[in-house]
């Protein structure tokens, strides 16, 4: 189920099953990742360090490094991951997205 | 791996210089970031065109025939590849898929293109604000538009963005422009350089036309420009012919203008100077593209913003000049193909300084109120900035050890133009005396895992 | 006379001396470098460190010890006084070993050491377990550490950050982007910078790291100090991973994982090399596993101010009275001394610590 979102998508593309914050969402597979979520109506990727801001998708060309997300215990910029089926995103070092090793 | 010519960059520089110096016998390794060929400029067009190229429209059709001339034999595109380090030699080291691995070659390119020019304003750290330029990768790569958005800020830019999303049926609920009459009339003196380059003024008139059909409000000469919201941008707020402003909206898309991306440049230790038509720094090179750094090349938008054409035909002359350095061509062979692309060059440039002119940046955020953030990684203040400057620092290198602007994962990209603009007014100082950032690798970061696993106890570490 | 003291370098050490000495009602004026300069105080490793050091001179392990002592107090005065913190944590440090021979070498040369300290020498050894303990993410290469309970870490930028602050707050003159072209004695010092800027002095202290190789001759100086590479790395910030710092490792107060430090004889040349990098973090992966996830931001190479020994050098000099060189390698660890103890030194008072070591003495004429 889609929540309502900002933005607006042209493309019908077959999805695949991700999941975001422990939450299930259905993205298009092999679609940019922070604009399927964008699209997904997700603006929230994740809240600074610093002073525990919120934050998304600012640049889109990975510059910007607002757009992070931790997959597999790694923090990388969604803008430059392709969606696949059964991708884990988590917010990057949150509580139980830490590698305890 | 080595190679005649490492081309770091995929866009339309780095595209044409592959091309070229693989026609003309060099064996080339073409480093880019992304998956598939384009840059930002033609983001993955050869799928995009066959989705929405009525949207996208001809200009962007062009870049097809540019990611149709990579396939050489000659040509190893190294796609999805990070470069984090380039290091003199040339030793250029990135990941890809997860591993490090590195490039070899006596010549490097710099293709490296432009960033959105900071524009920092209240507000702009919130989700939901995000560079113009964003905007048009979302709608080139992903068919993704925002449905309720302001287009903030001055340029060409502005406009292409504004007449996509009307043919994409989501029309921007306004532009908020901050150039002024006085800026229109002050850049006439420069139509006579304009008037050569006619058909990118005509393009800009039928953008215009586009977008007033459509029935988009336009405000221009916008001041006190800020974005309020709690967790997400909800509103723009603003100055305009004499009264104050508020448009809700989902997303605001800021722009005023592009800046040479100089990452790479700087970490290499190559000489910039401070342009004042374009406001910012840019790496001095030669009519081929030559550094002072020996066999370093810049081409395309990273060695001073110029546009598609521009780069793409400074990417075929930096080839040549690398074909006629390794001996593939020799100077008169070289000189006999690069004339005509001089000529064309100096036509296409023809445009910049009316548009540098008309379009100037956002005076407020060149100097940002105390409050604002200007680092958006560390979430320093401009006033910070300020009391740095009151502590002694003449540049920005101490300022990002007192107050650590410029420490975080962008390395600066996003902040630095701005805090060298604060010091330097701040203690009155010129840009060239202020200077930059100190840029070292990583250029982009990399896991300690894929740096480890690339150590070699037996390699000479002092070289 | 412009001031009582004129300082040549407004990096840490400088700073201090001038902090202390505007404590005491001198005046100072602070002589510094432009934004480019070499400055080991940016790129410093920020350990605030006793063990290790003065091995094989224990009168410089006890001046380690006695600065590691005054650094709390010091740390919150200066802060309060400028208005901010300077972070310090001092609950001890490691030194970690890969391999129980070179463990038990490090123990048996600390123990001599102690005996000299008259036994006050607080470490322990720990084996992995017991580390494990202490330190959850530690790897299983790590077979032990020595835990030193006088050390500790501090945050050196914001350390930097208060004293050039509080120096101005007190008074002191800091004159910036300044290069200092000559320093004359014909009746009062004249300090002179390449602008044509002259100070006036009464006294004048060079510290000014490696600019004191040339600047420190005509003032009647060896100063013998080179520059010795370290390449650093920090990571993007991370939850708590590291409790105790040690010389491979630290997480800082912002949250990076800080390691360190390759050592490289390659003269004024601070770039990083992939090499150097790929090194340092094999090291860290081998001390904390967990680090191979972490994402490096930033790395720089930074030179150390080193003497032949590697010990400071406090030293008047004889051709010019009244002129001193100030230079060590551990501006931050020395750095509560240099600005509590050197004052007295320096003015010739009664309570002036004996630092007749450390003169240039030690070194054989060239």
């Amino acid at each position: 189920m889609k929540t309502v979102s900002p933005f607006l998508e042209l493309d019908d593309a077959p999805t695949v099953a991700v999941t975001f914050d422990g939450r299930t969402l259905d993205l298009p597979e092999g679609a940019n990742l922070a604009a399927a979520l964008l699209a997904a109506g997700e603006g929230v990727f994740r809240r600074t360090p610093v002073s525990g801001a919120p934050r998304g998708p600012f640049c889109m060309m990975g510059a910007c490094f607002d757009c992070l997300v931790e997959i597999d215990g790694i923090v990388r910029q969604a803008c430059m991951i392709e969606v696949t089926e059964g991708l884990q995103i988590a917010r990057p070092h949150e509580a139980g997205a830490e590698d305890d090793t | 791996m080595t190679r005649d010519l490492v081309v770091i960059g995929a866009g339309p520089a780095g595209m044409a210089a592959a091309a070229t110096a693989a026609e003309a016998g060099l064996s080339v390794a073409l480093l880019d970031e992304q998956k598939r060929p384009g840059g930002q400029i033609y983001r993955d067009v050869d799928r995009a065109m066959v989705r929405r190229g009525a949207i996208l429209g001809a200009d962007f059709a062009h870049g097809a025939g540019l990611t149709a001339g990579l396939r050489h034999d000659r040509i190893k595109h190294l796609a999805g590849a990070v470069v984090w380090a380039i290091e003199e030699g040339f030793r250029v080291s990135y990941t890809q898929d997860g591993k490090g691995a590195q490039v070899s070659g006596a010549r490097v390119l710099l293709a490296t293109g432009a960033l959105e020019r900071p524009m920092p304003v209240p507000g702009w750290t919130m989700p939901g604000v995000m560079t113009a330029g964003a905007a048009q990768i979302l709608l080139k790569q992903s068919g993704v538009v925002p449905r309720r958005a302001v287009l903030v800020g001055s340029g060409p830019l502005i406009y292409l963005i504004a007449a996509q999303m009307v043919r994409a049926g989501t029309p921007p609920l306004a532009l908020v422009e901050t150039q002024t009459r006085g800026d229109m009339m002050g850049a006439m003196r420069h139509l006579g350089g304009a008037l050569r380059g006619f058909w990118t003024l005509a393009k800009g008139l039928k953008l215009l036309a586009e977008i007033t059909r459509a029935r988009v409000p336009r405000h221009t000469g916008a001041t006190q420009i800020a974005i309020e919201g709690a967790d997400r941008a909800e509103a723009i707020t603003f100055h305009a012919a004499g009264r104050a402003h508020r448009i809700v909206c989902d997303t605001v898309l800021l722009h005023h203008g592009v800046v040479p991306n100089t990452q790479a440049a700087r970490s290499l230790g190559v000489t910039h100077r401070w342009n004042t038509a374009q406001q910012c720094f840019l790496p001095q090179v030669d009519d081929w593209g030559a550094t002072d750094v020996p066999g370093l090349m810049i081409a395309g938008d990273g060695a001073g913003i110029g546009g598609a054409t521009v780069a793409e035909i400074a990417g075929r002359l930096a080839a040549l000049h690398a074909a006629c350095e390794t001996g593939h061509l020799t100077r008169e062979q070289r000189d006999a193909r690069a004339g005509s692309l001089h000529r064309a060059l100096d036509k296409d440039r023809a445009i910049r300084p009316f548009l540098d002119a008309a379009y100037p940046p956002f005076a407020q955020a060149l100097a940002p109120a105390d409050a604002t953030i200007v680092c958006r990684c560390e979430e320093v203040t401009a006033g910070t900035i300020r009391a740095h400057a009151g502590l002694g620092c003449t540049g920005p290198n101490q300022a990002k050890a007192f107050g650590r602007a410029g420490m975080g994962p962008c390395q600066g990209r996003y902040c630095g133009l701005t805090v060298t603009g604060i010091l330097a007014q701040a203690n009155g100082q010129t840009p060239d005396e202020t200077g930059y950032y100190r840029i070292r690798p990583p250029l982009k970061p990399v896991t300690l895992g894929e740096l480890a696993a690339m150590d070699n106890p037996g390699q000479d570490a002092a070289e | 006379m412009d001031t009582d003291y004129a300082i040549i370098g407004g990096g840490v050490v400088g700073l201090s001396v001038a902090w202390g000495l505007l404590s005491r009602g001198r005046r100072v004026t602070v002589i510094d470098g432009d934004d480019g300069a070499f400055r080991a105080s940016r790129g410093n490793f920020g350990l605030v460190w006793v063990q290790s050091k003065g091995m094989k001179q224990p009168r410089y392990a006890r001046w380690s010890q006695q600065s590691a002592a005054l650094w709390a107090d010091f740390a919150a005065e200066l802060g309060e006084n400028a208005g901010t913190i300077v972070p310090l944590e001092q609950k001890g440090g490691y030194d970690l070993h890969f391999s129980e021979e070179t463990l038990a070498e490090t123990v048996e040369k600390y123990e001599i050491l102690k005996a000299k300290l008259g036994g006050d020498y607080p470490f322990e050894v720990l084996g992995h377990n017991a580390l494990r303990k202490e330190e959850p993410h530690i790897g299983p290469k790590v077979v032990g550490a020595i835990l030193h309970h006088q050390d500790g870490h501090a945050n050196p930028l914001r350390l930097l950050r208060a004293l050039a602050a509080d120096v101005r707050r007190m008074g002191g003159q800091v004159l910036t982007g300044k290069t200092v072209t000559g320093v004359t004695k014909p009746d009062g010092f004249r300090v002179t910078c390449a602008d044509g800027t002259v100070i006036g002095a009464d006294r004048v202290i060079l510290s000014a790291g490696l600019g004191a190789a040339t600047l420190g001759p005509a003032m009647g100086f060896k100063a013998p100090v080179r520059p010795q590479r370290g390449q650093v790395l920090i990571t993007e910030k991370l939850p708590k991973l590291i409790n105790r710092p040690s010389l491979i490792a630290r997480q800082v107060d912002e949250g990076g994982i800080q390691i360190g430090a390759t050592n490289e004889e390659v003269g004024l040349d601070d770039r990083v090399t992939q090499p150097g990098l790929s090194g340092l973090a094999a090291e860290a992966i081998a001390a904390y596993p967990a680090l191979a996830r972490a994402q490096l931001v930033r790395s720089w190479g930074a030179l150390r101010v080193l003497s032949p020994d590697g010990l400071p050098i406090y030293q008047e000099s004889r051709e010019m009275p009244g002129a001193f060189l100030v230079t060590c390698h551990s501006g931050i660890t020395l750095a509560a001394v240099h600005a509590r103890l050197l004052p007295d030194w320096l003015e010739g008072t009664q309570a002036a610590p004996d630092l007749e070591v450390f003169s240039e003495d030690r070194f054989a004429v060239s």
